[in-house]
């Protein structure tokens, strides 16, 4: 397991933290500048809290680090903020989603490693819990 | 009794009960006989990617949206548990990370039983009213572990509470006094690195849960001048639905004024969450100048017990989060095979 690479994501991944530029676009997940451009351009900003379901599909079998599950919800999520973010539904089972479906951000476990690993969290979307 | 030098109270507070439920009937259809008298209705089980860690997050997320406390604001987060994911790594720093609180803050795990959230709490008050702080996030959080068959699976739960502990004036609740006692009672314990706790033989109930409940309870009840009647709502850690309504009884509490606070039928024994989350129930129907006693308890053993007085700030900040009731209607049943299977009891 790379730590690093899991450490270096905390932002977008716990509080789905990505950029906003001084024009005003948001971007999600963050990036590296462009050459040409200043630090000061793009400042972390978090993206809204809740969103639609914008398309998703049912990958019948578990997503890395829950090789168990019997199936596995991804879904392009429409923020409210405007970019569109992959995620995968939890608290939902196949049958419960459709496009359209109001969500809201969770953060959970995104993998369950081994024995001596870290343990890896990170942003999921749900079902609204008030609709 | 204690109390700060500086009024304290609750600024915010938050719950958080996973969707999952399974009945103790389908419990006992596996372990037992018959399906006789059984401690609790249902109790909640955690989905298999949740854990302590993140249903602390969303209670505490709901704490902040009640206080409209930003997170760069608090002084400290403070996790209490006995099922911290790590043996060695604080909770409390992923917890403060994923909420955007400031990296200047005190960040650290308390561990009493059932009673580590409360822990938290009276902390939170000394930091507060001393004015070494303004704001402290206290969490009791737990997924407690059960051995299979064991008379503890029925009742152990999962589930997670939040208060943001802030000065009077800014208070939805305040805290008027705390009072804990404790003592060296081995009714429950699990030794590091095993995975079920054990009931110290017959120490759990009369020596443990109600000698140091009633013995912090009627000692700050007595150093205030009151007495049950005096009280709006009463809340007590309740690992089953039985020792609450005893407790509660033998201390004058009516029936009706447990009664919001009273989750463990539906939820289980939430653990060190158990007392806040009847708190956080409590305060989602309680009206300005209600006042509310609540004594919790950890084996080990030992009671905090609390003397609260609902404010006018509880009216409009109480929707501001999702109520519990929001969470106790939220419920999918998973039968024992599932729940085996989330929960790690079956070896592959």
């Amino acid at each position: 397991m790379n730590i690093a690479k899991h450490w270096r994501q905390n932002g977008a991944r716990y509080r789905l933290e990505g950029q906003r530029h001084r024009d005003g676009t948001l971007r999600f997940p963050a990036q590296s500048l462009q050459p040409g451009e200043a630090a000061a351009d793009w400042q972390p900003e978090q993206l809204a809290r809740q969103g639609e379901v914008f398309s998703f599909t049912v990958q019948r079998g578990g997503a890395a680090g829950f090789d168990d599950a019997p199936w596995t919800i991804i879904a392009l999520v429409q923020t409210a903020a405007g970019p569109l973010v992959t995620a995968q539904l939890t608290d939902c089972a196949p049958d419960e989603v459709a496009i359209g479906l109001p969500v809201e951000l969770v953060v959970r476990r995104i993998g369950t490693p081994v024995a001596d690993g870290l343990l890896v969290y990170g942003y999921k979307f749900r079902p609204r819990l008030l609709m | 009794m204690r109390q700060p030098l500086r009024a304290v109270g609750i600024t915010g507070y938050g719950v958080y009960v996973p969707r999952y439920r399974i009945a103790a009937r389908e419990i006992a259809r596996v372990w037992a006989d018959s399906d006789g008298a059984l401690p609790v209705t249902t109790k909640s089980v955690p989905g298999p990617d949740e854990d302590t860690i993140t249903l602390a997050i969303e209670a505490c997320h709901n704490a902040l949206a009640r206080a409209a406390v930003s997170p760069q604001d608090l002084a400290a987060v403070w996790v209490g548990s006995e099922s911290h994911p790590y043996s060695v790594k604080p909770s409390g720093t992923i917890v403060a990370e994923a909420i955007g609180a400031s990296r200047w803050i005190s960040a650290a795990d308390w561990e009493f039983a059932c009673k580590a959230g409360t822990e938290a709490v009276s902390a939170g008050m000394g930091l507060v009213g001393s004015g070494m702080a303004d704001y402290v996030l206290a969490v009791g959080a737990d997924t407690a572990q059960g051995r299979p068959g064991d008379a503890l699976e029925y009742t152990a739960a999962a589930a997670a509470a939040a208060l943001i502990i802030g000065p009077a004036e800014s208070a939805l609740a305040r805290i008027e006094a705390t009072l804990s006692y404790v003592s060296d009672t081995p009714d429950f314990f699990r030794r590091a690195d095993r995975p079920y706790p054990v009931h110290g033989q017959r120490f759990t109930g009369e020596p443990a849960y109600f000698a140091h409940i009633s013995a912090a309870s009627r000692q700050l009840l007595a150093d205030l001048g009151r007495t049950a009647q005096d009280y709006t709502y009463a809340v007590f850690h309740q690992p089953n639905v039985k020792f609450p309504q005893t407790v509660a009884k033998q201390l004058g509490f009516t029936a009706a004024q447990c009664a919001p606070g009273l989750l463990a039928g539906e939820v289980g024994n939430s653990y060190s969450a158990a007392a806040l989350l009847g708190l956080g129930a409590t305060l989602d129907v309680a009206q300005p100048g209600d006042t509310i006693f609540v004594a919790s308890y950890g084996s080990g053993a030992g009671s905090d017990a609390y003397s609260l007085v609902v404010t006018d700030a509880i009216v409009e900040r109480r929707n501001r989060a999702p109520l519990t009731a929001a969470y106790l209607a939220r419920q999918t049943l998973v039968d024992y095979a599932l729940y085996a299977k989330w929960r790690g009891k079956i070896a592959v």
